[in-house]
């Protein structure tokens, strides 16, 4: 690539220089930023010269302070090889093989060294124990401003006090800077985490609708922003003032209230607007489309129905799933029965839809060959209540298998499906979701066909990041029409080889869907696993044809969006639908200087549908605290929103600059952020003493843990399509989300307490936590493994898998044996318990140690060295530390 | 010697042939100078069930050029065993066949005769008849119960190895498939998008594209079998298929025509075909009941504001999608014909429906227009059945893919045909190079016959006045029919005549009395009607009427300027009648007929034999009185009496009309006592017979029972000659007949001018 090419292009998140983006200028180094660097002279990670380096002996200090997490290690383990380690990060990964050895060979080929002990470097999982400790089962009002909430492995229950929960919104930092030198001094991004329908608990009230009649909801006249708590009334209540504009405004007549001794309005704890952080209004006709109200959703089920699908058996089990699967079709709260209307089409190079009116004896199947351009070809029938037509329904998901059943078609297309349900929510004036099902690549001819350019080659070039760049044409404009139309697309994929996903999931990812693979289906060993994620997705709380506004105070404003989303300009976020899971993330940038007083609001408004066809709004409000003091930013900086932004950033970057950049600049930034904090904010130590503040004191695991994922990984071990699947499903992911994704969780199972009511801690993700006796349950979200240890007592084995010993393992076990003993309920209950709390379901894989799956397993042990290439935790620490150090002189 | 009259009636009944002059003027001069060319009438497939067909091949002149059948015109020498070919002289040795040929034993196809015989022959593999059926649903609730109706019992009127298909259309155009158990199955076509023959076939399946030959393999008969099944195979499917048939269930806002595809439901019928059954007798059953609103064929846009063309539009240019709407149907037309596939067109609606634009389909194909107010009605549902007719061997009235080939003697050259044909261009020595209708072509291909389909053959004779003919010389023609019979046995049909060449000096006193006035009626009118689609209106009178001055002046007998002196011969007395009436019809005239009107008479018009053609050129009238047995009488206004009931028969209409005394007794309940039962069977008399007419006619025509001063009465009352109007009411006497509110010149002032302008103007002579 050329370099004016590359300068061209726009610069990883979008940051103008100077404003909190990634800059290596911090210290005395150069001043232009590294990601313009690429076309020139190989920029390497300017590794320090071999001289400057200290080593001496000396005993590791840790050090406990109020806010800061220090530990320093004056040690011998940086011996020359390590200087290797700068090219590790910033360079070419080392092959597989090295990676595989085990790290720094020097660390092994040299005389035993005494190693820097694991157990003294930060601990995430301690970390998180000591929060559960703290906040666990503790009531959190959000009555504060700026205050930062437990963590989101901690089970706490939230009460709303005029900011919204943490479940909706996170930030990495509750504190902002002041203006915009301290921000871009410090380097710590602003941003936060919306999920604006995330599910709350049994025991939190659910948000209230407030209906203001015709009128509509009440709003600032200027910035439009809605009634909330930070409203000022004056003028004994006849006009407010707008926090976020600081325009007057009239109140309505219908909506005076007068004010009481404090300036507060006499109604404040009746309406939910002036109390509460989140609520929603019933939005009137002037926010529907073509000012009439939506028609309900409507899901569609669209089955590849080509030979594959049909001879792994896929299509049965997909019909009869649905069967009783539609019975539980999402529905509002107390309604008899869900509003939501179904419809259903099968393809392979055509398309069938099926009518399926109640007044039939039968469905009618209807053939369009014409995929150049598709329509619907019935109006009536297709999109119906599942109820009225329960029995045509199941007549038709009875045939459906059989129909096909000799098939031999081997092509299919794709483009033609979505535009299909494009057409069909259109014809039927409504919003809802498509479900498409697909094995193959679309090879048929028709629009958006398909071809294979997965390229190994490419994998640590410059080009690399065309692989995670969808082709370009139909599925473009098939975005914004899904997105116009408020349709949403969730793709399950059971490829056998690369299909290009990057492409196919182009559109699932930018109208709020998501995207399931399962790579080699299998009925026995993926069937349960697959129609586990079908049962979630089709219950999913969920809304549609959303638009999401995010306000903000004066002095900061909202610049960058990160999600399942379509941007049309800059301010709207557009989604064809949002579900409880999916999370937007949004950048922060100043404006002008904040003032410590009045603090920083956000509210984020989305306007959507509702599963019953009613337009709502819904509001959540953030008060955040500023501050000149760069400390008190670090103190309210939360490590999980952070790295969930970090991760984000860092994947749309891999789709315009190199991976070896994108790496580069985490790192920097990493080591910008940590040295600025011991520069402004620590006390005076020794140079050779690492100090993390408190908040943050985990934040290189993470972030050691996010290089080592897939997409940032360069590997030409790796599959280019579950890269591509990686990335795309973290752009949507919420905090939780990042946080169990980057750092799994690892429970021992062979010692725990089988009568105690919760689930064994869980323990460090590495390789020395594992014992060879022991049993181990690890999960990051999507993946969830069973380890043996080699010399795990047979009475383990016995009591769990029901076997006399492990030998007698065989084959590919994906559920557990339904065994009458304490240890095996506890075991298949802490399963079944992850499975329930995660947004998608998990296919148990159990691994016995040694054994080649163990590779799988090892993987995601995020504190070891990564199978493909990528730092132990301890080495990372350590390059950041000279990073660090680097900086400060 | 029989009189012509027998001896025209004869070879009617004979040959199905009707010639305008039944001698032949020797010299191209000599014809050009009788005004009325030399043409026939020809009915191809005429009943003949005194004809037994013969099983074997016809023996065919061995000239590559001629290939002319063996007839008893050919002299042949019975102990050589050699005949010689009556049109091009070669002489061909028998076939083994024929060895024991002898003056004793002579082989069926020498009689006399058999002047016209069928030949069964055994070609290609037999194959059932199709019949597509394309249905509009875009109709209403009544009339589509009514459609689906007759459609289903159309099922038990097929021949039950008769293979069927059905596509209905509205907003989009479905094909179903009647194979699949279970789930009713159907492709599904967009209604704006025109698709080429090859894409329909692939996206139907019928066609691997581009894997087995370049072009795509041509589909093998049986990859068709979704779409066309056997009827005794898919009777109860289909009937449930056509039971459950809804209407379109697209909305129609308010103001709008609901969106028909008819186009592309007519290309996707046709592409269908094409590819399965090329060359194959089918028939495309089209039941319309609205105009093509959308897509290509489009005749009117889907706002009721606009409304469709007029042919004051079309006079004005103002018809926007006529061009485009009739090309595209004549395509369509012109590639169902090369398959062999005819198309009929139902049409059933209140306003019109576009069978201009379409008639092209029908009029190319051999297919049926019918044309009626409603579905719902016994106009529709019985010309429907009339389709299916048996005649007395219990076979179908129809035929395919029938090809017409003539040759002549060579005297006589073809200039060309007029009816449901289309042209096969084969240039030939028979040709002539001056073309009348559809020429340039000895050979035409007829998709769809029917024993009363008839073409209308016009001849040349090119024989030059320096080149005598000798005396008693004959001239002939032989008319070579090969079609597939609705028992899908090919056949062919032989019909050779003979005439003989009279001097036109010597002979004129002949010649004129072997003039037969109704066949040139008829072919003049075909002529003027076939003038009539490409030209002006006014041109084309105008035309007929020079045609007709000059006939008169060429045969009356007259002294120069005066008109009073101005006689015509017997043989020639009715013509200038026939032409007053013709000049009136709705077949040359527009006014108060809308296009679609118009479309639908010539359609008819230039395909119905020769009494049914002069039933609509002149409308029958027959009165019923107590004075006497019904008797026909004159289409005239002074046939209106209040004491008499008549029945006119225009073809299309059938009108009963009571006079002003007889409505009055009706209505006061004569008919119901028992003194008066002789009045009630006067009232009965006309309707039996209307119902004879009603049981033989196809199409059904309109029923019309009205009385004197009814508002249907108007029907006759614009067929009758207003010898009578409110201009002479008064000085011809109240006593007689009724007064015609209209201007147009009566029966006698075309006469009186037409003498005048024949005794006078010897400048229009050649």
């Amino acid at each position: 690539m050329s370099q004016q090419g590359y300068v061209a292009a726009p610069p990883y998140s979008q940051a103008p220089p100077g404003m909190g983006g990634y800059q290596v200028g911090y210290a005395a180094g150069p001043a232009q930023p590294l990601y313009g660097h690429l076309g020139g002279a190989p920029h390497p990670f300017s590794a320090p010269a071999a001289g400057t380096h200290t080593s001496t002996k000396s005993a590791q200090v840790v050090v406990w302070n109020k806010h800061s997490f220090v530990f320093c290690f004056l040690r011998n383990i940086f011996n020359s090889s390590c200087l290797a380690l700068p090219g590790q990060f910033g360079g070419m990964m080392p092959g597989p093989q090295a990676g595989m050895q085990g790290g720094f060979p020097g660390a092994m080929a040299g005389p035993p060294q005494k190693k820097l002990d694991p157990d003294a470097i930060p601990s995430t999982t301690q970390v998180i124990e000591d929060d559960k400790a703290k906040n666990g089962g503790q009531v959190y009002c959000t009555n504060i401003r700026g205050q930062v909430p437990p963590l989101v492995t901690t089970d706490f229950t939230v009460q709303d006090q005029g900011n919204a929960s943490p479940r909706f919104i996170r930030c990495t930092t509750y504190t902002l800077p002041c203006t915009a030198e301290l921000a871009k001094q410090c380097q710590v991004p602003l941003a936060a985490v919306v999920k604006p329908l995330a599910n709350l608990p049994k025991n939190e009230a659910p948000l209230y609708a407030v209906n203001h009649g015709e009128t509509g909801p009440i709003r600032c006249n200027r910035c439009k922003a809605y009634m909330c708590p930070y409203m000022q009334f004056i003028d004994g209540g006849r006009r407010y003032q707008c926090t976020f504009c600081n325009c007057v405004n009239e109140v309505p007549v219908f909506y005076f209230q007068h004010l009481d001794h404090m300036g507060r309005r006499v109604d404040f704890y009746e309406r939910p607007e002036l109390s509460l952080g989140s609520y929603e209004f019933v939005a009137t006709l002037d926010y529907c489309k073509n000012n009439k109200p939506p028609n309900p959703p409507a899901f569609i089920f669209m089955i590849d129905v080509s030979y594959n699908n049909i001879k792994s058996g896929l299509v049965k089990l997909i019909c009869d799933e649905l069967k009783t699967l539609l019975e539980k079709l999402p529905r509002e709260e107390g309604a008899d029965c869900s509003a939501v209307k179904v419809g259903f089409v099968t393809y392979d190079k055509v398309l069938h839809f099926y009518n399926v009116k109640s007044a039939l004896a039968q469905p009618q199947m209807m053939v369009v060959s014409d995929t150049t351009e598709m329509f619907v070809p019935l109006l009536d029938g297709f999109l119906v209540s599942y109820q009225d037509s329960k029995p045509v329904i199941c007549n038709l998901l009875d045939q459906i298998p059989t129909m096909f059943a000799d098939t031999a078609e081997s092509e299919t297309v794709f483009a033609p499906v979505i535009q299909a349900g494009v057409e069909a929510f259109k014809a039927a004036e409504c919003s809802g979701k498509l479900f498409i099902f697909q094995s193959l690549m679309p090879t048929a001819e028709a629009p958006g066909k398909l071809k294979n350019r997965d390229d190994k080659k490419l994998v640590n070039t410059d080009k690399e990041k065309t692989l995670f760049q969808p082709q370009k044409g139909v599925y473009e404009q098939l975005c914004k029409d899904c997105v116009v139309q408020g349709c949403c697309v969730d793709l399950f994929l059971f490829p056998n080889q690369y299909l290009d996903l990057a492409t196919m999931a182009d559109v699932p990812s930018h109208t709020g869907g998501s995207v399931y693979k399962y790579n080699n289906f299998q009925m026995e060993t993926d069937g349960e696993h697959f129609l586990a994620d079908l049962r979630k997705s089709v219950q999913k709380h969920i809304g549609f044809d959303a638009i999401m506004r995010v306000r903000t105070s004066t002095g900061f404003r909202a610049t960058d969006f990160f999600g399942a989303i379509h941007m049309n300009n800059t301010t709207d976020v557009e989604m064809a639908a949002v579900d409880c899971d999916k999370a937007v993330t949004v950048e922060f940038k100043h404006d002008d200087a904040l003032s410590e007083e009045s603090g920083a609001l956000i509210q984020c408004a989305l306007l959507y549908t509702n599963i019953s066809g009613q337009r709502r709004l819904r509001v959540h409000n953030l008060s955040l605290n500023c501050s000149s003091q760069l400390s008190e930013l670090y103190k309210s900086c939360e490590t999980d929103s952070l790295i969930n932004f970090f991760a984000k950033s860092a994947y749309r970057a891999i789709l315009n600059q190199p991976l070896k950049n994108v790496r580069e600049i985490l790192v920097n930034q990493t080591a910008h952020m940590l040295a600025c904090y011991r520069k402004n904010c620590a006390s005076p130590s020794a140079a050779s003493q690492l100090i993390l503040p408190d908040a943050m004191k985990v934040f290189p695991v993470y972030m050691n843990s996010l290089m080592k994922t897939a997409p940032l990984v360069g590997s030409t071990e790796l599959s280019t399509d579950d890269r591509a699947h990686q990335r795309l499903a973290v752009m949507a992911m919420g905090v939780e989300d990042t946080q169990l994704l980057l750092y799994p969780r690892l429970i021992p199972l062979h010692n725990m307490d089988v009568d105690s009511e919760v689930a064994p801690a869980p323990v460090r993700c590495s390789e020395e936590r594992l014992t060879d006796s022991g049993l181990f349950l690890l999960e990051n979200g999507h993946s969830m493994f069973l380890w043996i240890g080699q010399a795990a007592s047979p009475d383990l084995i016995q009591g769990i898998f029901n076997l006399p010993s492990l030998a007698h393992f065989q084959g590919l076990m994906s559920t557990l044996p339904d065994v009458d003993n304490p240890l095996s309920k506890k075991v298949r209950a802490i399963i079944r318990d992850l499975q329930n709390k995660r947004p998608n379901s998990m296919k148990l894989q159990i691994v016995r140690q040694k054994d080649k799956p163990e590779m799988l397993f090892r993987q995601l042990l995020v504190e070891d060295k990564g199978l493909h290439g990528g730092a132990s935790y301890v080495d990372f620490l350590c390059y950041v530390h000279r990073e660090i150090r680097q900086l400060l002189t | 010697m029989t009189t012509y009259q027998e001896f025209i009636q004869q070879n009617e009944d004979r040959d199905g042939v009707r010639f305008s002059w039944n001698l032949w003027p020797s010299s191209r001069l000599e014809a050009t100078r009788l005004v009325v060319p030399v043409s026939c009438l020809f009915t191809p497939l005429k009943e003949r069930p005194d004809l037994p067909p013969v099983q074997y091949e016809p023996v065919l002149c061995s000239r590559a050029n001629c290939k002319a059948v063996l007839n008893p015109l050919c002299q042949v020498d019975f102990r050589a065993k050699v005949w010689a070919c009556n049109f091009c002289f070669q002489r061909n040795p028998f076939p083994p066949s024929y060895a024991g040929i002898s003056e004793v034993n002579q082989p069926a196809e020498l009689m006399p005769q058999f002047s016209t015989i069928e030949y069964i022959v055994q070609r290609g593999p037999q194959t059932p008849l199709i019949f597509l059926y394309v249905v509009d649903t875009c109709l209403e609730e009544e009339d589509l119960q009514a459609l689906k109706g007759s459609l289903q019992m159309s099922l038990s009127l097929l021949p039950p190895n008769a293979l069927v298909g059905l596509i209905t259309f509205g907003r989009m155009v479905q094909v179903h498939e009647l194979s699949c158990e279970g789930i009713a199955k159907s492709y599904v076509f967009r209604g704006t998008k025109d698709l080429t023959s090859k894409q329909i076939q692939e996206m139907l399946g019928l066609m691997k594209p581009a894997a087995t030959g370049p072009q795509g393999r041509p589909v093998a008969p049986q990859d068709a079998a979704a779409f066309l099944q056997p009827i005794h195979r898919v009777d109860m499917n289909l009937t449930d298929l056509l039971g459950e048939l809804q209407r379109d269930p697209w909305p129609v806002p308010q103001g709008k025509r609901p969106l028909r595809s008819t186009g592309v439901a007519l290309s996707v019928a046709v592409g269908l075909l094409e590819g399965t059954f090329p060359n194959t007798g089918a028939r495309v059953m089209l039941f319309v009941g609205g105009p093509p609103t959308q897509g290509p064929g489009m005749v009117v846009g889907d706002e009721l504001k606009i409304p469709i063309r007029s042919w004051h539009d079309i006079q004005k240019d103002n018809a926007r999608h006529l061009k485009k709407a009739t090309k595209f149907y004549e395509a369509l037309g012109n590639r169902s014909a090369a398959n062999g596939h005819s198309i009929d067109i139902y049409a059933c609606a209140l306003d019109q429906t576009g069978l201009l634009e379409m008639k092209c389909l029908s009029n190319l194909t051999g297919g049926h227009i019918v044309m009626g107010d409603s579905f719902n009605t016994s106009l529709f549902t019985q010309t429907f059945q009339g389709v299916f007719s048996k005649d007395h061997n219990g076979d179908f009235r129809m035929a395919f893919g029938g090809v017409l080939e003539i040759k002549t003697s060579r005297e006589l050259k073809v200039c060309g045909a007029i009816g449901p044909c289309v042209s096969l261009n084969s240039k030939g020595p028979y040709v002539s190079e001056n073309e009348m209708g559809i020429g340039g072509t000895n050979q035409w291909k007829m998709c769809s016959l029917t024993p009363s389909s008839t073409l209308g053959i016009y001849l040349e004779v090119v024989n030059q006045h320096n080149a005598p003919i000798p005396q008693g010389g004959r001239g002939a023609i032989q008319f070579v029919t090969q079609y597939q019979h609705s028992n899908t046995q090919k056949r062919i049909r032989v019909t050779t005549i003979t005439r003989n060449w009279a001097d036109a000096q010597s002979q004129i006193q002949h010649i004129e009395s072997s003039f037969d006035q109704e066949a040139a009626a008829v072919l003049m009118a075909r002529l003027g009607v076939f003038r009539a689609e490409s030209e002006e209106g006014p041109d084309v009178l105008r035309w007929l009427d020079r045609q007709l001055i000059r006939l008169c002046q060429k045969f009356g007998q007259y002294n120069k300027e005066d008109p009073t002196s101005f006689r015509l011969s017997e043989s020639l007395s009715l013509y200038p009648q026939f032409m007053f009436h013709l000049r009136r019809s709705p077949f040359l005239q527009v006014f108060n007929n809308s296009p679609d009107e118009s479309s639908y008479y010539r359609h008819h018009f230039t395909r119905q034999d020769l009494t049914q053609s002069l039933i609509m050129i002149q409308p029958i009238l027959y009165s019923y009185s107590f004075h006497g047995p019904p008797e026909p009488v004159l289409l005239d206004s002074s046939s209106i009496l209040p004491d008499r009931i008549l029945l006119m028969d225009t073809f299309f209409q059938l009108v009963i009309y009571n006079g002003e005394t007889i409505a009055q007794w009706q209505k006061a309940g004569y008919q119901e006592m028992p003194e008066y039962q002789n009045f009630k069977q006067l009232l009965k008399a006309p309707q039996d017979d209307a119902n004879d007419i009603l049981e033989t006619r196809f199409p059904m025509p309109r029923y019309i029972n009205t009385e004197h001063g009814g508002s249907q009465a108007r029907f006759l009352l614009s067929k009758v000659n207003p010898s009578q109007t409110h201009n002479n009411l008064y000085a011809w006497g109240q006593e007689s007949g009724a007064p015609i509110l209209t201007d147009d010149v009566s029966l006698q002032v075309f006469m009186d001018h037409l003498k005048k302008l024949a005794v006078s103007i010897c400048l229009l002579c050649p």
